[in-house]
């Protein structure tokens, strides 16, 4: 637990260190391959993990409904 | 000296406004525009899977699966007087699955082995592009023969000046799971109550019945069975940040509490005995999942697409799940990318293999889902979008996607997924 508040302390540090970025010097980060979320082509591959696996969430993705009995 | 300084730096201000450019006049009057259809997407996977550790045989047995998936969503864009964008989303999703561990519910391997799964969603948002704020409703059903599931969902965010993004997402689902049973524990179809006073039975489905002296009671087949609810609540927080002109971030958290019936009731569980039974988990579960995205652009042609992310549930179940894609950019846009996913985590205390647990206990399960075990998952993504269409056509986007997933308990499966936009 110390080690997630020690990266999470780590991570806002990096956030105050951040450099403006005007909206024209955004090409590259608006690459579609850039993006922030999951693909629509990941979704079941997703679906099948969370199945498959113990623990879930924190993608972006849903965390509950469906069976996934089989 | 003066003269000279002030000179200089009118030069410098001419030079300045004269590369600088200047806001032209807001002629053109902003009109609303109605809802107009904007992308259609079609998502499309067929996943195989094979294991010998098969949680309705209560760890042993064919894991074997099948499943194709289909997937339909409209996606709808409105402006409204105020210059808000509203998106409207409707999609419709449609599973057909075979799973040979299924026919084992039954004691004699008759039991069906296929089923279908259909999921209907909606979901609408409006942004507010000059305050940078944006909030959502969503609703979505899930159906299948032993299982449905209603969603509920409301997501806010807001933009920070400083390119960052704060999002949560508050979701609820209300699932229903069919107490179907091994058919070894549907004792009998029809009681009578001979003991001469009345009496509390539990029927082939599962169900409780009260039969006074003499009374006796008929299954009315499988729409009698019942039903447990399962709710799963989800809070979804998430910061997302631009660090650089080629790098970027976000931050994701979950908290997630779920209640009711959270195992399956055809999952058996063989005691050290040789017993079996149906495994039995406690009705609360709470989960604490946190998950990091870096994005880097590097050079011109590569992007670095890491993932981590730390779970940890009152179960106890720790885990870690790490990821890095690469996308490789051909041409601007033809792009391939390999990905590798590395997973690990501890078992649930509640798990135990075949003939392992005792029956003194409270808790108990054989699904393979909860033991220890680390896996690894890879594959490449092809994805062409050019900008004025595939072969100047409307379909935007195609994306093709393959990954093979292998699990130190030898489950091992493949999946194939393909993506097409519409614009």
């Amino acid at each position: 637990m110390y080690r997630l508040q020690i990266s999470l302390t780590a991570l806002l540090f990096a956030a105050g260190a951040c450099t403006p970025v005007k909206e024209y010097q955004k090409n590259r980060l608006n690459d579609s391959e850039m993006s922030l979320s999951s693909r629509k082509v990941e979704k079941n591959e997703a679906n099948f993990q969370s199945y498959r696996e113990g623990s879930s969430g924190a993608n972006g993705g849903k965390t509950g409904g469906g069976c996934g009995c089989n | 000296m003066k003269r000279l300084c002030l000179t200089v730096i009118g030069l410098y201000l001419m030079l300045l406004h004269a590369f600088s450019q200047s806001a032209p006049a807001d002629t053109a009057s902003f009109k609303p525009r109605k809802l107009k259809l904007d992308e259609i997407n079609f998502v499309s996977s067929y996943y195989t899977q094979n294991g010998d550790h098969s949680a309705i045989q209560g760890g042993i047995g064919s894991e074997k699966v099948t499943d194709l998936a289909n997937g339909i969503e409209l996606k709808f864009i409105a402006y409204d007087p105020l210059r808000r964008k509203n998106t409207l989303t409707a999609g419709i999703g449609l599973d057909h699955h075979t799973a040979a561990s299924q026919a084992w519910v039954s004691k004699t391997g008759a039991s069906r082995t296929g089923g279908t799964r259909i999921y209907p969603s909606l979901q609408w948002e409006r942004e507010n592009e000059q305050k940078g704020t944006r909030f959502g409703l969503g609703a979505s059903y899930s159906s299948e023969y032993n299982y449905h599931s209603i969603g509920l969902q409301t997501d806010l965010g807001l933009k920070t000046k400083h390119n960052g993004e704060f999002g949560l997402k508050l979701s609820a689902y209300f699932d229903q799971v069919k107490l179907i049973r091994p058919s070894e524990f549907n004792t009998t179809d029809t009681i009578t109550n001979t003991s001469g006073g009345t009496t509390s039975y539990t029927t082939a489905s599962g169900r409780t019945v009260t039969l006074s002296a003499g009374g006796t009671y008929v299954s009315d087949g499988e729409t009698s069975i019942p039903s447990s609810p399962r709710n799963t609540y989800t809070a979804s927080l998430s910061f997302n940040q631009i660090i650089n002109t080629r790098l970027q971030g976000a931050l994701l958290l979950d908290v997630v509490a779920q209640n009711g019936y959270l195992g399956l009731p055809f999952h058996r569980v063989y005691f050290k005995d040789g017993a079996d039974s149906v495994e039995n988990l406690p009705s609360t579960r709470f989960k604490l999942p946190v998950g990091l995205r870096l994005n880097y652009f590097l050079g011109d042609r590569v992007v670095l697409r890491s993932y981590y992310r730390f779970y940890t549930d009152d179960w106890g179940i720790r885990s870690h799940t790490a990821s890095l894609e690469v996308p490789i950019k051909l041409t601007p846009f033809f792009s391939i990318s390999p990905f590798y996913r590395y997973y690990t985590q501890t078992p649930s205390k509640y798990f135990a293999p075949y003939e392992t647990h005792t029956e003194s206990q409270t808790y108990y399960t054989s699904n393979y889902a909860l033991a220890a075990f680390s896996s690894q998952f890879f594959g490449a993504d092809i994805r062409l979008s050019p900008p004025d269409g595939i072969a100047h056509t409307h379909l935007a986007t195609l994306e093709l996607r393959y990954g093979h997933y292998t699990q130190s308990t030898d489950l091992v499966s493949d999946v194939i997924s393909l993506n097409l936009t519409f614009k």
